[in-house]
């Protein structure tokens, strides 16, 4: 027997395979296809303090390898999440979930993260300071160590939950933001959010979605993400959750070693809904070909 | 929905850059006229959602028109090989929301949905009135298969080398001849028979689309009715929800 149990600031999951924000919805669509009380924990949809709509379409665009979307935080805003979406999860998920919040100034993440501190269901919060989707938003905080230190340390003071900030690829140097968020009193960090790229429609000779640049995931990212998890593992103590292009449990053994102590898989649901499933289905049988007896005890050894 | 491995029966040009399908599996995902099915294609990250035209209880007829590079591969794939897909996704038509003499109008690759929903009002005993829109003569197809079934058949062609010459529109019958519509295809070719007919209607879209069962809301249109998923909601919208 294999043990694949992993713990995230005091929260003990039973795997580390963990559906990342805006490819999972809120879960419970996809307790349709499966039992979701497989996987170690869910991240839910980003939440911000209104309902948004979201960017104008197209906003998805394929890419070799991976996809780009401009959806920009669609979302039915703070108070029907936990009204209506958290209660429908809980009716097939039994495990604590990740609210992953978003806002547009530091007033707005603190107002979410002072509500969904009440949530019992939810485990931790994921502050999301990276989306590339948003204007004057969440990715000026989180391409800037100051800004971030300020968001960082403006919700620490209104939730006991562990906080932990997910961070955007498209920076200088991600080890300085992680840092500063460390500094503020962080419980962890959430890396990569997508990266910004761009399709061009050779008919119409305009970029394919209709913001221009979009967040571009899935596959082909999985490299830049393991260097920068590898990275910000040698710059901070706090634990980090690994998520870029995440789509086998091989992905998911690499992300670990490189210091990951769990695991997101995104755009990878979208293309097969069964995705964390067969990752957590296929994950001893890879422990055992490599011989690891323990996931938790392999997180960070690639240094 | 259910993903599952289906088995290529056939995969033949019917018309210029227009191809027919038929696949083999588990087709009990399938509730209505207008779904669509979700296809991964080996070089290809995203899946390829393309409407069903037609379907029996195990075996899926597919007709696409060639576009990209999708579609380019989709096109050269042989009978007996196999495709991962995802069955039974959107909301189709419903039938039953039908007056007694509704028209079907569809427009190029809009055509295909159109079949089965035919067959289904048939089914019920309205009596169809088929529009068939396209660009040129070479690339007119399903006429004689609307026939067959019943239908009174119309055709215009933008250029005039088959049946009638112009757009859908042109061809409207009489007011008093129909008392409801269903459509699918180009954008501009719906809003025009949204204008031009005072009756309800049903109307199919498209989007660009992430996953096609939900999940990442890439394909969510504003309606009056609230924010709706393409892949999930629609494709199939009420004329009265649209806000154009």
């Amino acid at each position: 027997m294999v043990d694949t149990k992993v713990n995230l600031s005091g929260l003990v999951l039973d795997n580390p395979i963990i559906p990342a924000s805006g490819t999972f919805g809120f879960g419970y669509e996809f307790s349709e296809l499966y039992d979701i009380n497989c996987l170690g924990s869910i991240s839910l949809k980003g939440t911000t303090k209104e309902a948004r709509y979201g960017n104008p379409t197209p906003r998805i665009a394929e890419c070799t390898q991976g996809m780009i979307n401009s959806v920009g935080l669609q979302n039915p805003g703070i108070d029907k999440v936990i009204g209506e979406e958290i209660p429908k999860l809980k009716k097939c998920f039994s495990k604590k979930a990740i609210a992953n919040i978003s806002g547009f100034s530091i007033d707005e993440y603190v107002y979410c993260c002072e509500k969904i501190d009440k949530v019992e269901e939810i485990g931790i919060i994921e502050v999301n300071i990276s989306c590339p989707n948003v204007h004057g938003g969440g990715m000026s905080f989180g391409s800037d160590k100051n800004s971030a230190a300020k968001v960082t340390k403006a919700v620490r003071a209104v939730t006991k939950k562990p906080i932990y900030i997910k961070l955007s690829p498209n920076v200088t140097d991600i080890t300085e933001i992680a840092k500063a968020c460390e500094c503020e009193g962080a419980d962890g960090l959430s890396l990569i959010n997508t990266l910004v790229g761009m399709r061009i429609d050779l008919k119409t000779k305009k970029p394919v979605v209709y913001n221009k640049c979009g967040g571009f995931s899935g596959r082909a990212i999985f490299p830049v993400a393991l260097a920068m998890v590898y990275k910000v593992y040698d710059s901070v103590k706090i634990p980090i959750i690994g998520m870029g292009g995440v789509a086998s449990a091989q992905d998911v053994i690499e992300m670990m070693l490189a210091g990951a102590q769990a695991v997101q898989v995104g755009a990878e649901n979208l293309v097969n809904p069964y995705a964390c499933k067969d990752i957590i289905d296929n994950l001893p049988v890879v422990m055992q070909k490599y011989g690891i007896k323990s996931l938790s005890e392999i997180v960070g050894k690639a240094h | 929905m259910n993903k599952g491995i289906y088995k290529i029966e056939s995969n033949e040009r019917i018309a210029k850059n227009i191809y027919k399908m038929i696949l083999s599996g588990d087709t009990s995902s399938i509730t209505k006229p207008g779904q669509f099915i979700n296809i991964s294609l080996e070089p290809f990250f995203l899946r390829r959602p393309i409407s069903v035209c037609d379907y029996d209880d195990n075996s899926i007829t597919i007709i696409y028109k060639v576009v990209g590079k999708g579609t380019d591969y989709m096109s050269m794939l042989k009978k007996g090989d196999t495709l991962d897909v995802l069955c039974g996704l959107g909301n189709g038509y419903n039938v039953d929301k039908s007056e007694d003499k509704p028209l079907v109008i569809g427009g190029g690759v809009g055509v295909p949905p159109l079949y089965n929903l035919a067959k289904k009002l048939i089914e019920k005993g309205k009596k169809p009135i088929v529009l068939l829109g396209f660009g040129t003569k070479d690339e007119v197809f399903y006429e004689d298969e609307f026939k067959a079934l019943g239908c009174i058949v119309k055709v215009s062609t933008v250029d005039g080398s088959y049946g009638t010459k112009g757009i859908v529109t042109d061809i409207l019958p009489d007011k008093s001849d129909y008392n409801y519509f269903f459509t699918c295809g180009p954008l501009v070719m719906m809003k025009a028979l949204s204008n031009a007919i005072d009756a309800d209607g049903q109307l199919s879209f498209e989007e660009r689309m992430g996953c096609g069962f939900g999940a990442c809301v890439g394909c969510s249109i504003q309606t009056k009715n609230g924010i709706k998923r393409i892949c999930k909601e629609g494709p199939v919208l009420e004329k009265g929800e649209i806000i154009w």
